[in-house]
């Protein structure tokens, strides 16, 4: 038999794209490792937001991260814009190619160099997958803590690049907290490390691996980075509460939040989530305006402390039932319903829109009477998941496309959602990040000198612009945008961000 | 996705709806034993269902895809994983005859499409061919799935021929009726299977009817694009296979999958409603026996350890994890084993072992990996095509390990226990260690 490398189709002649970057690529990489055909770039043109597709000029899949170093700096010479891309999975068209400009795809940089037990540190690349960290780290009782609900797939790089958060953020943070250095190749080449193995050590001076998390792949490629483990919890505690006011329910994270409690996890989930969820997977909840789920985790004489103390703020919220879960079991079937309820919305319209916005906690109660309004208004159904611990907001947005002007109304809602986030000192998004779905709405949450201040930052770092161009600012040199519309993936209720 | 799908063809309406609801979001990549090996998109199922798309929308040349398409082993892990119920299968499955009645053939490439629609389907035909050694190599291009694979690994010398009845009465207090497929391939290479299901479903008071004039599942039929012929032999089936059997027992993941598709099949003819009666009733071998609860099991005097090694057309495409289970669960003196990535595919599928032979070897040593980590003294399995590639892996790196189907393994309590096991050649090992 043959002895051909993996992944290199054979039925088809070599005949590749007559480009003078292509040539200078294959000075670092073997003809395999090059992808210039169109059935090899098309799977590459969308992320997780198939709203956007851009096709690009080459995909190339490094092995080391010198190959990486090398391509970031040819693209530095040639003026060529690239796009570093993990599993592909962004929810704003972060990993959007640019038209022509090239994929850098890191899935084969996927080692874990070292898992430190003594330390809590593990030592990892790019590609590695969010999950894989958490899987070998569990022999010694630790786990990666932020978690996405695409953690079986994303990874670390996206991570890094989009400060990903998870259901547990709310107690442990989101993935800038648990970064303690890198080692990263900046878009003019420098290779330079931020940070170390410990924890002291990034108080001092500038954050700078503040600055690069979240930074969008503005700035660079990460190529090796040491996160921070936790200590598996010992216990759970989880509570269901039913509320005859979603007013209650925001309320009751109010006081949760006053009492000084820090459960790992706080979700509301309104009327016609949990109706959805009903109809989905049978998940047992009361037949009530509003759902509270709260989860506490930790160490056993700590969590069972704090678990008596939070069945009496919750009694005293006025909710007029309260469960407890007794079994992992029943732990299990509360956070089926929750996590199940955004694809079961979609038993419910044969379209909608999930939105991401963030208002600050202790407003929750006012923007959910707001969204109420708006709604109202646009004669448009809006079922409401969230995390409300963190004033992290789904508002799905339901209509019938088939219906003239219906998507118009959807998306029009959705932007006032926006404003109402934006007006009540919250944000734009609270994990999607702005990519390229909401760089139009970046003025709304900044001015024009922090706008001014962020590209004086990028142009120091990447003065020819070529680390993902065209996304987070507004009028950037936009990748085409053959269609504009909804979010594909939201639409079908697949996300399950938790 | 949205798509720009416009086409007559009679499968036009599922493949649309599954790339309709495919969104991109990358949860089915986990899962994929091509994705895990190769790391690229197009040999991703969202990348494969995005190829498909663009050239049923005739913006990307058929062949341009091909490779990509080839290189899936229509494992169906990518389905359970979905959380938006992209039927993935009923797209491939489309896609691929679509390809097929297109592709254009040599003549070479047709004589052997021919030879495979003129012999596999009819055992007596493929046994005479097999025997007189006139099939071969020759035919391996134009054959799909786990046929060729199987056909590969053709033995030097054939198996003799089990006779069974047209009724096996059950034995003790009769607590079901069923008829039994017989199958084409396995029927020429494995016999042993089909006798091994017949009684152990009569040792559990089973009357069990095998009608001779019984078809194939006729899935190969449909893989090499004979879609009409593929009907004919369906429709021998209708009328050989008694209407008042509880179920119509498979012994073979693929056949089960693939008469399960019986409704697609004749979707819109006159025969519809009789497929689909008929599909209804097509149940795999061990999800009707653990349904009905194993009365008469293998006796084992002292512990063996077993490991289940899933198929994945029973554990993706018909759900089947927990049964199989079940019954071995029941046999008193059975250990049963998990291993890592059971539900990953052990690269029998496909023309695999040609086409792909890296990816192919590759999956073997990973699933056999995991096997031998267990330390098991039997693997046992729902489906040739799995047995014949664990049995190869096995061979080639020297271990001894017997590999059988499920209804081999609970043959013994059929009461034959000592002859049963010295006839097959299977007998116990310590475990490996």
């Amino acid at each position: 038999m043959s002895t051909r490398p993996l992944g290199r189709p054979t039925t088809i002649d070599d005949q590749q794209m007559n480009h003078p970057f292509i040539e200078a690529l294959e000075t670092i990489y073997p003809p395999e490792r090059i992808l210039t055909r169109d059935a090899q770039l098309l799977p590459y043109e969308s992320d997780g937001l198939t709203a956007f597709q851009s096709k690009p000029g080459a995909v190339v899949i490094p092995v080391s991260e010198e190959e990486v170093i090398a391509t970031v700096r040819l693209c530095h010479e040639m003026a060529l814009p690239f796009v570093a891309r993990g599993s592909g999975t962004s929810l704003s068209g972060g990993s959007l190619p640019i038209p022509d400009g090239l994929v850098i795809a890191l899935n084969r940089l996927n080692r874990i160099k070292r898992i430190d037990p003594q330390q809590r540190i593990a030592v990892v690349e790019p590609g590695v997958v969010n999950l894989h960290i958490t899987e070998a780290a569990q022999p010694y009782n630790l786990y990666y803590a932020p978690d996405p609900s695409s953690q079986s797939i994303c990874t670390i790089g996206g991570n890094i690049a989009f400060n990903s958060g998870g259901a547990h953020c709310l107690k442990y943070g989101m993935t800038s907290n648990h970064v303690l250095g890198m080692k990263v190749v900046l878009a003019d080449g420098t290779v330079t490390q931020f940070g170390g193995e410990s924890i002291e050590g990034v108080g001092i001076g500038p954050d700078l691996i503040g600055l690069f998390v979240g930074s969008e792949g503005l700035f660079g490629i990460a190529l090796e980075i040491t996160v921070r483990l936790m200590p598996q919890p010992e216990l759970y505690r989880t509570v269901l509460a039913a509320y005859d006011d979603i007013g209650k329910a925001g309320d009751a994270v109010s006081l949760v939040v006053a009492s000084g409690l820090l459960p790992g996890a706080m979700e509301i989930m309104d009327r016609l989530a949990i109706k959805a969820a009903q109809a989905s997977v049978k998940a047992g909840y009361p037949d009530a305006e509003a759902l509270l789920i709260v989860e506490l985790e930790g160490e056993a004489p700590q969590v069972e402390a704090e678990f008596a103390q939070l069945q009496s703020i919750i009694e005293s919220s006025g909710a007029f039932e309260l469960r407890v879960a007794n079994s992992e079991e029943e732990r299990a079937r509360i956070w089926k319903g929750r996590k199940s309820a955004f694809s079961a919305v979609g038993r419910l319209s044969p379209d909608f829109i999930v939105q991401d916005g963030v208002v600050p906690r202790s407003r929750l109660g006012e923007a959910l009477l707001a969204i109420d309004a708006i709604k109202a208004k646009y004669g448009l159904d809006v079922a409401n998941v969230f995390h409300a611990g963190d004033g992290n907001l789904h508002p799905l947005i339901l209509y019938d496309g088939r219906e003239p002007g219906a998507l118009e109304r959807a998306e029009a809602l959705a932007g006032e959602i926006l404003a109402l986030c934006v007006s009540l000192g919250g944000s734009i998004t609270g994990e999607h990040g702005i990519g390229m779905e909401k760089r139009d709405y970046l003025p709304a949450m900044f001015s024009e000198q922090e706008i001014d201040i962020m590209q004086a930052l990028r142009r120091a770092i990447d003065p020819k612009e070529i680390a993902n161009r065209g996304k987070m600012f507004p009028s950037g040199e936009a990748p085409a945008l053959q269609q504009h519309g909804l979010h594909p993936l939201e639409r079908q209720g697949v996300i399950s961000r938790e | 996705m949205r798509h720009q799908i416009v086409s007559d063809d009679l499968r036009a309406p599922e493949m649309a709806e599954a790339i309709e609801k495919c969104v991109h979001c990358g949860f089915c990549l986990p899962a994929c034993p091509t994705y895990n090996l190769l790391g690229e998109e197009m040999d991703s199922p969202r990348g494969r269902i995005y190829l498909m798309k663009n050239v049923l929308e005739e913006r990307l040349a058929a062949e341009e895809a091909q490779p990509y398409i080839d290189r899936c082993l229509g494992c169906m892990a990518c389905v359970p994983a979905c959380p938006s119920g992209v039927e993935y299968g009923d797209l491939l499955v489309g896609y691929r005859a679509l390809q097929e009645k297109e592709r254009q053939r040599s003549p070479l490439d047709a004589l052997a499409r021919k030879l495979v629609c003129e012999t596999l389907p009819y055992p007596r035909r493929f046994r005479l061919a097999a025997r007189t050694g006139k099939i071969g190599k020759a035919l391996l291009p134009a054959l799909p799935a786990s046929f060729a694979s199987m056909l590969s690994l053709l033995p030097e010398k054939l198996p003799p021929a089990r006779s069974l009845p047209p009724v096996l009465p059950a034995q003790g207090e009769q607590r079901g009726k069923v008829a039994l497929l017989l199958g084409c391939v396995q029927q020429v290479l494995a016999p042993e299977i089909s006798y091994a299901a017949a009684h152990v479903l009569a040792a559990n008071g089973v009357e069990v009817h095998i009608p001779p004039e019984q078809g194939c599942c006729s899935s190969i039929l449909l893989h090499v694009g004979a879609e009409e012929q593929a009907q004919v032999i369906a429709r021998r089936n209708f009328d050989e296979i008694p209407e008042d059997v509880d179920a119509i027992i498979t012994t073979a993941a693929g056949c089960g999958s693939g008469m399960k598709d019986y409704p697609l099949l004749f979707k819109g003819q006159p025969d519809a409603e009789r497929a689909s009666a008929f599909a209804r009733k097509v149940l795999d071998f061990s999800a009707y026996l653990a349904g009905l609860g194993l009365r008469a099991g293998p006796g084992f005097a002292s512990e063996r350890r077993v490991v289940y090694q899933d198929a994945c057309h029973l554990l993706h495409a018909q759900g089947h994890q927990g049964e199989p289970r079940t019954l071995l669960n029941q046999v008193p003196n059975l250990r049963l084993l998990s291993i890592a990535d059971a539900g990953m595919c052990c690269g029998s599928a496909g023309t695999y072992n040609i086409d792909q032979p890296e990816i192919a070897a590759e999956l073997a040593r990973r699933k056999v990996e995991s096997i031998l980590a267990a330390q098991p003294n039997l693997v046992v399995s729902g489906n040739i095509g799995c047995i014949m590639q664990l049995r190869q892996e096995l061979a080639r790196q020297g271990w001894a390990l017997p590999v059988l189907h499920i209804a081999e393994l609970l043959m013994p309590a059929a009461g034959r226990s000592s002859a049963y096991a010295g006839e097959t050649g299977w007998n116990e090992r310590t475990p490996i260690g």
